[in-house]
């Protein structure tokens, strides 16, 4: 059994509420924390090596020594619960079944960085989270866990739960930012980075779901232990959320280190691909990062078996590795056909694009353009290429990493799948059709 | 006289407690909840009201109603079914049932049936990838998962009955 820290008491009946949360060791880390000094809080989060669980995988410990603490203003700890990535549903489980957990990590982080006010940005869709996170902090103020002068350390904490308006940009610290603030979710410029100029122009962080939750077990049980966790740089826990094409979709808990090949085909984990069927494909890290084929994701190209951690999903870069990216683990049996897959992802990516850069605006709708017509027949052999050319030209190129984050799953399923694209043009016929409904064998 | 009810604006006014003094602007989009809640969708009136109320420029709101996809600018029925269409989902047959939801309630993806009871709108992603299909039901933003066509068909009956 691997290590537990986020979901050890998922199965307790009652975890969800004050009290059983507290009975099972909730709320612990309040008085260890408040018997440090907030630095000496930022100090263990550095050493454990925590890396931010939404995508970009950035040393928490470091995010939040950024903060610019000369200044008179306000700072502020605002958690983004914007989970939005195609393929990732860790956050809304860990909230919907252990709210509290985020909410002790909210007091124990704001703690450390010195914010009297907190939000959680929670996208609008979910409601039902919302209101399971409002009725819990309510809880923690009766609890004397928030509020004025916090079990007598002097320190004082209120904190708020925001509703998004539907738009998957906000999940962008900036663009977040900007939609707390009561604006459009456009992302700004950086520099200047919200640890200097962030909510309402204050410093500020703004960290994941999972990763404020992870905090509280680093302050109870110190940063080397939670370093003594995982395998090298990629310390730790990570919740995986897994679908597609296997036996147990769900969100896992897993040490990171763990093979990928354990995580798709272990019972305790996705149990295998469903009907005998093949492993096609996996996109590993949300809907963002490079699909690999069975043989790639399995095994890096120097034939070392593929590890779930950042180091190792990312080895051979983009020419044969992927990303750990938010843990959105997607599985494709020899069923599933990439180009419609693709053309769905573009179709997201275009819709969701905020429409500030011209490199994401324009290029989103001609790639989902171009796919939609190879996946209907229309294609042409030099649409492969243009492809390729459009990804490019919108990479790097714009505010937010959403133009990559548009751009890479293009370029990378015609990298991995080319013959594909060509068959479909050649044939449009042969691949669709069979397969576009493939029976729905994921029910446990 | 304003269309937004004293309990609503009440709620509104509450909201902006939350944020800094000079900041009331972050509530907006908490604000349009509510008023979306309380009217079925935001007509102007209620978006100017709101704007009056939080003490910015009515175009402050109509740029971010526009911009966040839960807000619906024109009238809808009295439930809106917002199905996922998202990758995940459409690999456990989300397109099909897309389509029998179009034939089963004789409208389009953006249309409201002729009683005025249901509009069925695709959405993206809604966090829920390992059950789907998913879809949610407006204005409670109740997630339903794992849809199959009888769920639906269920659904479906249940809605007629609770909208009498």
């Amino acid at each position: 059994m691997s290590k537990k820290i986020l979901l050890q008491h998922i199965n307790v009946p009652g975890i969800n509420t004050l009290e059983t949360y507290v009975s099972h060791g909730g709320y612990q880390s309040l008085k260890k924390a408040f018997s440090m000094t907030p630095d000496e809080v930022t100090e263990e989060v550095k050493k454990s090596g925590l890396r931010g669980r939404g995508g970009a995988g950035f040393p928490t410990g470091m995010k939040w020594s950024f903060l610019d603490k000369k200044t008179d203003k306000p700072r502020y700890l605002v958690c983004n619960a914007d989970e939005s990535e195609p393929g990732t549903f860790k956050d809304r489980y860990l909230m919907q079944n252990i709210p509290h957990a985020l909410i002790e990590g909210m007091i124990v982080s704001s703690y450390a960085l010195g914010a009297k006010t907190s939000y959680i940005y929670v996208r609008g869709e979910m409601m039902h989270v919302i209101r399971i996170l409002e009725a819990a902090i309510k809880d923690a103020y009766r609890a004397g866990y928030l509020g004025n002068n916090i079990l007598g350390s002097n320190y004082s904490l209120d904190l708020f739960v925001h509703p998004g308006g539907g738009a998957y940009i906000c999940g962008e610290e900036t663009a977040l930012l900007e939609s707390l603030e009561g604006n459009r979710g456009n992302p700004r410029n950086k520099p200047p980075f919200p640890a200097v100029w962030g909510l309402y122009g204050c410093p500020t962080v703004v960290n994941n779901v999972e990763t404020i939750s992870d905090v509280p077990w680093i302050i109870n049980n110190g940063g080397d232990a939670y370093a003594s966790i995982g395998i090298g740089k990629s310390t730790g826990t990570k919740l995986i959320s897994a679908c597609g094409n296997i036996n147990r979709p769900g969100v896992y808990e897993i040490e990171l280190g763990l093979s990928v090949e354990e995580f798709i085909y272990s019972d305790q984990y996705c149990g295998g691909i469903p009907n005998g069927k093949k492993l096609k494909a996996v996109v590993a890290g949300g809907s963002s990062v490079p699909i690999l084929p069975a043989d790639l994701i399995l095994k890096t190209a120097n034939g070392d078996p593929r590890l779930m951690s950042y180091e190792s999903l990312s080895d051979g870069g983009f020419v044969s590795g992927t990303m750990l990216g938010s843990g959105g683990f997607i599985v494709y049996d020899e069923d599933q056909c990439i180009v419609r897959n693709l053309w769905n992802f573009s179709r997201f990516y275009h819709h969701e694009s905020c429409g500030q850069c011209s490199p994401c605006r324009e290029g989103t709708g001609w790639m989902e353009k171009v796919l939609h017509r190879i996946e209907n027949g229309h294609g042409k052999m030099s649409d492969i290429d243009l492809l390729v050319d459009v990804a490019k030209k919108i990479e790097g190129k714009t505010i937010c990493p959403l133009g990559e984050a548009a751009a890479w799953p293009v370029a990378s399923a015609i990298r991995h799948f080319r013959a594909e694209f060509e068959e479909h043009i050649k044939n449009p016929d042969s691949c669709c059709k069979k397969h576009l409904h493939s029976e729905h064998a994921l029910i446990h | 006289m304003t269309i937004l009810s004293s309990n609503t604006i009440q709620e509104i006014n509450n909201i902006k407690s939350r944020y800094p003094e000079g900041r009331e602007k972050s509530a907006l989009i908490p604000a349009l909840h509510l008023a979306q809640a309380e009217q079925g969708w935001l007509p102007v009136q209620a978006m100017n009201e709101v704007a009056e109320l939080l003490k910015i420029q009515p175009i402050e709101v109509y740029e971010v109603a526009t911009f966040y996809t839960m807000f619906h600018i024109k009238k809808v029925g009295k439930y809106v079914i917002e199905v996922c269409r998202t990758g995940p989902c459409c690999n456990v047959g989300a397109e099909e049932l897309i389509q029998y939801m179009e034939e089963k309630l004789k409208i389009k993806v953006g249309e409201t049936t002729e009683d005025g009871l249901i509009t069925l709108k695709t959405v993206e992603c809604l966090a829920a990838c390992g059950t789907g299909p998913v879809l949610q039901i407006g204005p409670d933003y109740i997630y339903q998962e794992q849809i199959t066509k009888e769920k639906f068909d269920q659904l479906v009956e249940d809605l007629k009955i609770k909208g009498r």
